[in-house]
Order: structure tokens, then C-alpha cells, then sequence
């Protein structure tokens, strides 16, 4: 994602021969073996991040797989039950602790994307006006300011800004919307947007600032005023990245457990309506996942949520990476 | 022998691990279970540890299910639960660690119903309870006051309060989908005191800077507030025992920290902390089991 940086090529750095090395042959194969063994270090750090992935995935994976493979589980929880409606009353229940347990993880599925609606819906416009105006507006001491704070917004442990919305937002956020839940998929999705903001922010300033200077120079001497300066040149320009960025900021959204937890009310409710109290498939996780019997149809369920998760971002992932590769060489070609 | 040794630094290892310690092992006891006895169990250990010195009680919360999982994989040598363990698990606890589980109950405690302050509701009846936490009543109207819609909370399912009040006053049927579930009793407590609309429950302990209501059986019988006295002669009607849980009988500190529990020491501090002690009469019945 960091590849969005469209700065020409410069002319290589500092001239002249590099520092005189040692040339005996010793002490140039004994170099060699260091570097070899540097370079086979960070070559494993960097594979470590994929490998570290690929065992949560499996590990994930065959923890969930009960729901398809053993009848004991599929008795108690199939896709069908887990997808389709069950009884006339509460036709999509999450009822997992109960004489006969239902596991309907749709409205759970709602819940997770509303908050995270409101969470982009918030936090996108907020953190892109913030990165345009310290790439383009502020001067540098201001920006030199402003960034390190907004960033310090996300070093902010996310149980802490739960509590804050819990205690204090909600009931603000009640008031100025007038609705009846003071625990709502509003309230949540603002206290995530704080913490969505930082991210959102700081890829989208570094992709706004990576936009070569002579753009500007261009578009100012056009006679074109800083604002559409900004607004049409360098954020077309910088499109890539600030995509990219929003696409961070979305998986931030939807994995975050502990604000939502806390903000939304917990409640599996089968509506669209933001003003209601939201149950997301993380929270669920994390509030279930400690009780749970190991082996137990619950226990796979909750796995379940988690490959889906992990899967739905994933994709997400990929599409938001071919897409923003496919926009990076469009812009590319019109240069 | 090579097997015992091995055993032994497993023990070892894993006493070191969740105390974090490895020389004290011999000496720690932990305890791990009911976010509703968290307070009550650190109390518990800190008198204790001040008066024998050299002993290392650890307390944490994460549910009562949670304390009890914790039983079962032998991460934790005292499990505190505020429902009684039901026979699936105790099979595992024997199952896994080989022993009988040893139930032994060590204060007393009732679930009060709270209501936001301002509320002028006074008591209610344990059917109405129902009716609200099932779905069936939504208004505030239909208990006769006039507030319009009520908010109702209660707590996450890995907590021993849901699974009491679920089966006690909700007779198993589920609560409503749009019933809040917070985690942990003074977050629900806490909700409820910036919510006018609001009805709750949680331990009577956790009660300060919100009212609780009176509770009656039915529409016949008389309304009981949740006071120490009318939890101790049962006239409360929603009151239950907390339990600690080891698996095979207690022994060493453990045996000295569970006696001293249920000692005149240890139980003054229940009536401390804002709980009641075991009544009298049933003492030497809960030593026996």
C-alpha cells in the first residue's frame, strides 16, 4: 500500500566512491557469512508475519469445521440454523445459552456492519479533511503539531475509549439524537470512529504529502487557487493511497471488539434502525468465548464467526488491493 | 519416577505460570470465577494474606463459567461461581483432574432489581419481572408508571447472575432480543443510573447510587426490599449462595484459606464487603459438604 508514493526519481544521493572497505579475504568471507545471516534473519521476520497468519487460519478453520463435518454439532447448529429463519416468533434468534439453544448469527452480522457504518460514515469525511488540510493548509509547525496528537489518538487502549462512550458519550449522543437507546449502533460506531480516525488519518497524510511538488507548482502556476490545488490535483493525484487508507481504517471498524462491547448495548436485534442497541460478531466472541464449553456446539459457532470475520476482511483486502492497483496505474498512465 | 518428576515441574510450571512466581508455588492459592465475588474474594485474600504471612492468594474475575472452564483445565485451584456447577461440568472437573469436585457454599446473596433514581416505581412482582425481561411487557405504562418504553438491562450469558436470574425468575424461557447485555455488574449499574427508562439486576452488593426494588413472589404475597435480614431468613425472593469449587478436597493453604473463609474472620468481611454470611443453622452442614 506504501507503493502509492509517485515521487520521480531523484538523483542518487551523496557522490563519490563509498567508504574504503577491509579487502583481505578473511575479513571479507567473514562479512559475508554476517551478512548471510542478517539477511536470513530479516528474510524470517518476514515471512513470520505470513506464517503466523497462515496457523491462525488453520487453527481457526479446523476449530469451526465441526459445523460441517460432526452430526453431534450440526444437531445443534448448521448453516441452515445459523443463516436461515428458524420459528414464527423470533425467526432469527442468538439465543446460545438456553434449554434449546439457537444460533442465528444474521442479526449479529447487522449488527456488526451498522456499527461499522456509522463508524466510516464518521470517521472517513473527519480524518480525510484532517490529512488535506496538514498536507496542503496548515503550516509546517501546525502540522507538526496536529499529527503527532491524532496519532496519539490511536495509542489510546480501546477498552478506555469503550468506557468513555459507555459513561460519558452515550448519554450526549442520546440527547442530540433524541432516541430511547442510550446504548445504540450510533453511539458504538462513534466511539470506533475515534479509534478509526488515527488510521484513516495518518495513511491518507502520507499519501496526500507523497505527491510530488511539482503538481502544485503546476496547478499554482495554471493560476489555479490552493483550494483546487488541493481538491483537484494533489487528492486525485494521492487517490490511491487515501483509498487505501480507507480501506485500513474499514478493517479496524469491523474487527474492533472492545468499544463495541462496551458502547452498543449488546443486544441481537434484527432491525436496520441505528437508534437500537447492536450485538457485532467480535463483541460476541469476546463476551462468549471465555464461558464457552470447549467442544461444545457453542464453541464451534463462536470459531465459526471468527473464519467469517477473517475471511470477509480478507476478501475485502484483496478486492480494495486490485482495485487500488488498477486506480494507481490509471493515474499513473494520465502523467 | 521419571513420570512423577515430570508431573511435579508440569504443576510447578503451571502454578509458576498463573502466579507468575515459581518459588512461592508451594504457598499460592488462585482463584478464578463470578465477577459478582471478585471484590468479595479479594477482600477475602488480602485479610488473609495479612495475617499469614507468606501465603500468595490471587483473585481474578471473568465469569463464573469462566472460573469453572478454569477448574476443569486445572489453571485454576479455586473456582468461585455464584450458581451452583451443573453435572455436565462436575463431569468434567472428574473427567480431566481425576477427583470429585468439592462444593463448598461460603456467603450468601441476592439479586436486586434496579431501577434509574427518579423512578417512582417502588416494587414488583416476579411475574412482571418476566413478563419485561421475556418481551412480553415493553412499556412502563403497563406497570403503572409513566415513562413510555422500557430500557431494559441485564448481563452477558458467561455471567453467573444471567444464568441464576434466567432460571429463577425467567424459569428458562430467553430473555428478549432487545434485553442490553453488559459486561460485568457495574457496568449495568452504571447504565442504568444515566438512563431514566431504564430497569436492571445485578448482586445487591454492587446497589450504591441507584434504587432497588422490592420484590413480591406474586400479585398475593407482600413486597420484600433487598436487606441483609430479609435475605438471611429467606423472605427475599431472589437470593442465592456463591460457592467455592476445588477439584478433590481441599488441602494446605487451600484447606487453610477455605477454613478461614468460612471462619468467624472470613465472614465478618461478607457482611463487610455487602453480602451476608451463611446463615448459622447451615454451617456445619456446608463444612460437611
Amino acid at each position: 500500500m506504501k507503493n502509492t508514493e509517485v515521487v520521480p526519481v531523484e538523483t542518487s544521493g551523496p557522490e563519490g566512491p563509498p567508504r574504503a572497505l577491509p579487502v583481505s579475504g578473511r575479513g571479507r568471507s567473514r562479512r559475508r557469512i554476517v551478512e548471510r545471516v542478517i539477511e536470513g534473519c530479516i528474510r524470517g521476520s518476514a515471512y513470520s508475519a505470513i506464517i503466523g497468519l497462515f496457523l491462525i487460519f488453520v487453527f481457526i478453520g479446523k476449530e469451526s469445521l465441526p459445523i460441517f463435518t460432526s452430526a453431534q454439532v450440526r444437531q445443534e447448529a448448521n448453516i441452515s440454523k445459523l443463516f436461515l429463519p428458524q420459528e414464527q416468533l423470533h425467526p432469527y434468534s442468538w439465543q446460545p445459552v438456553s434449554e434449546i439453544p439457537k444460533y442465528s448469527i444474521l442479526p449479529l452480522f447487522m449488527g456488526t456492519l451498522k456499527v461499522t457504518f456509522v463508524a466510516i460514515l464518521f470517521a472517513i469525511p473527519l480524518a480525510l479533511g484532517a490529512a488535506l488540510f496538514t498536507s496542503e493548509f496548515s503550516p509546517d509547525w501546525l502540522r507538526e503539531f496536529i499529527k503527532p496528537v491524532i496519532e496519539l489518538l490511536a495509542g489510546i487502549p480501546s477498552v478506555v475509549l469503550g468506557f468513555f462512550a459507555l459513561m460519558v458519550m452515550a448519554s450526549h449522543v442520546q440527547e442530540l439524537f433524541g432516541i430511547v437507546y442510550r446504548l445504540n449502533a450510533i453511539n458504538a460506531g462513534i466511539a470506533l470512529g475515534l479509534a478509526v480516525i488515527p488510521i484513516v488519518y495518518t495513511v491518507a497524510d502520507d499519501a496526500l504529502t507523497a505527491v510530488p511538488k511539482s503538481y502544485r507548482e503546476a496547478s499554482i502556476a495554471m493560476g489555479a487557487s490552493s483550494w483546487q490545488t488541493a481538491w483537484r490535483v494533489v487528492f486525485p493525484a494521492a487517490l490511491p493511497g487515501v483509498l487505501a487508507a480507507c480501506v485500513l481504517g474499514f478493517g479496524r471498524a469491523i474487527g474492533e471488539t472492545m468499544i463495541v462491547l462496551m458502547a452498543s448495548g449488546n443486544a441481537p436485534i434484527m432491525s436496520w434502525a441505528l437508534a437500537k442497541p447492536v450485538r457485532s460478531l467480535p463483541a460476541t466472541i469476546a463476551a462468549e468465548l471465555g464461558e464457552v464449553v470447549v467442544g461444545s456446539a457453542h464453541y464451534h459457532v463462536l470459531f465459526f464467526i471468527g473464519i467469517s470475520l477473517f475471511i470477509f476482511t480478507f476478501v475485502l483486502n484483496m478486492f480494495a488491493h486490485w482495485f487500488v492497483t488498477r486506480l494507481q496505474k490509471r493515474v499513473l498512465g494520465m502523467t | 519416577m521419571k513420570a512423577k518428576a515430570i508431573r511435579a515441574a508440569t504443576i510447578l510450571l503451571n502454578a509458576g505460570f498463573i502466579a507468575g512466581t515459581t518459588c512461592a508455588a508451594g504457598r499460592t492459592v488462585t482463584i478464578k470465577g463470578s465477577d459478582t465475588m471478585v471484590i468479595l474474594g479479594q477482600r477475602w485474600a488480602e485479610e488473609y494474606m495479612k495475617t499469614h504471612p507468606g501465603a500468595i492468594i490471587q483473585v481474578t474475575g471473568g465469569g463464573s463459567g469462566t472460573g469453572i472452564a478454569s477448574l476443569i483445565n486445572g489453571s485454576t485451584d479455586i473456582a468461585e461461581a455464584s450458581r451452583p456447577m451443573k453435572p455436565e461440568e462436575k463431569a468434567s472437573v472428574k473427567a480431566k483432574r481425576g477427583k470429585d469436585v468439592e462444593e463448598i457454599p461460603v456467603a450468601q446473596d441476592g439479586v436486586a432489581l434496579y431501577v434509574h433514581q427518579s423512578n417512582p416505581l417502588k416494587s414488583i412482582t416476579l411475574t412482571r419481572t418476566k413478563a419485561v425481561y421475556t418481551g412480553k411487557t415493553t412499556q412502563w405504562e403497563e406497570l403503572g408508571v409513566p415513562l413510555g418504553q422500557i430500557i431494559v438491562y441485564g448481563r452477558e450469558n458467561n455471567s453467573g447472575t444471567y444464568a441464576y436470574f434466567k432460571e429463577h425468575v425467567l424459569e428458562n424461557q430467553d430473555f428478549a432480543p432487545e434485553v442490553l447485555s453488559l459486561p460485568g455488574t457495574a457496568a449495568v449499574i452504571n447504565a442504568i443510573s444515566k438512563d431514566k427508562n431504564a430497569i436492571g439486576y445485578g448482586g445487591i452488593a454492587y446497589g450504591k447510587g441507584i434504587r432497588a426494588l422490592s420484590v413480591s413472589k406474586d400479585e398475593k404475597s407482600p413486597a420484600v426490599a433487598p436487606t441483609q435480614a430479609n435475605v438471611l431468613d429467606g423472605s427475599y425472593p431472589v437470593s442465592r449462595a456463591l460457592y467455592f469449587y476445588t477439584a478433590g478436597k481441599p488441602e494446605g493453604e487451600k484447606k487453610l484459606f477455605i477454613d478461614w473463609v468460612l471462619g468467624p474472620e472470613g465472614q465478618k468481611i461478607c457482611d463487610q464487603v455487602g453480602y451476608y454470611p451463611l446463615k448459622q443453622a447451615k454451617k456445619p452442614a456446608n463444612k460437611k459438604a
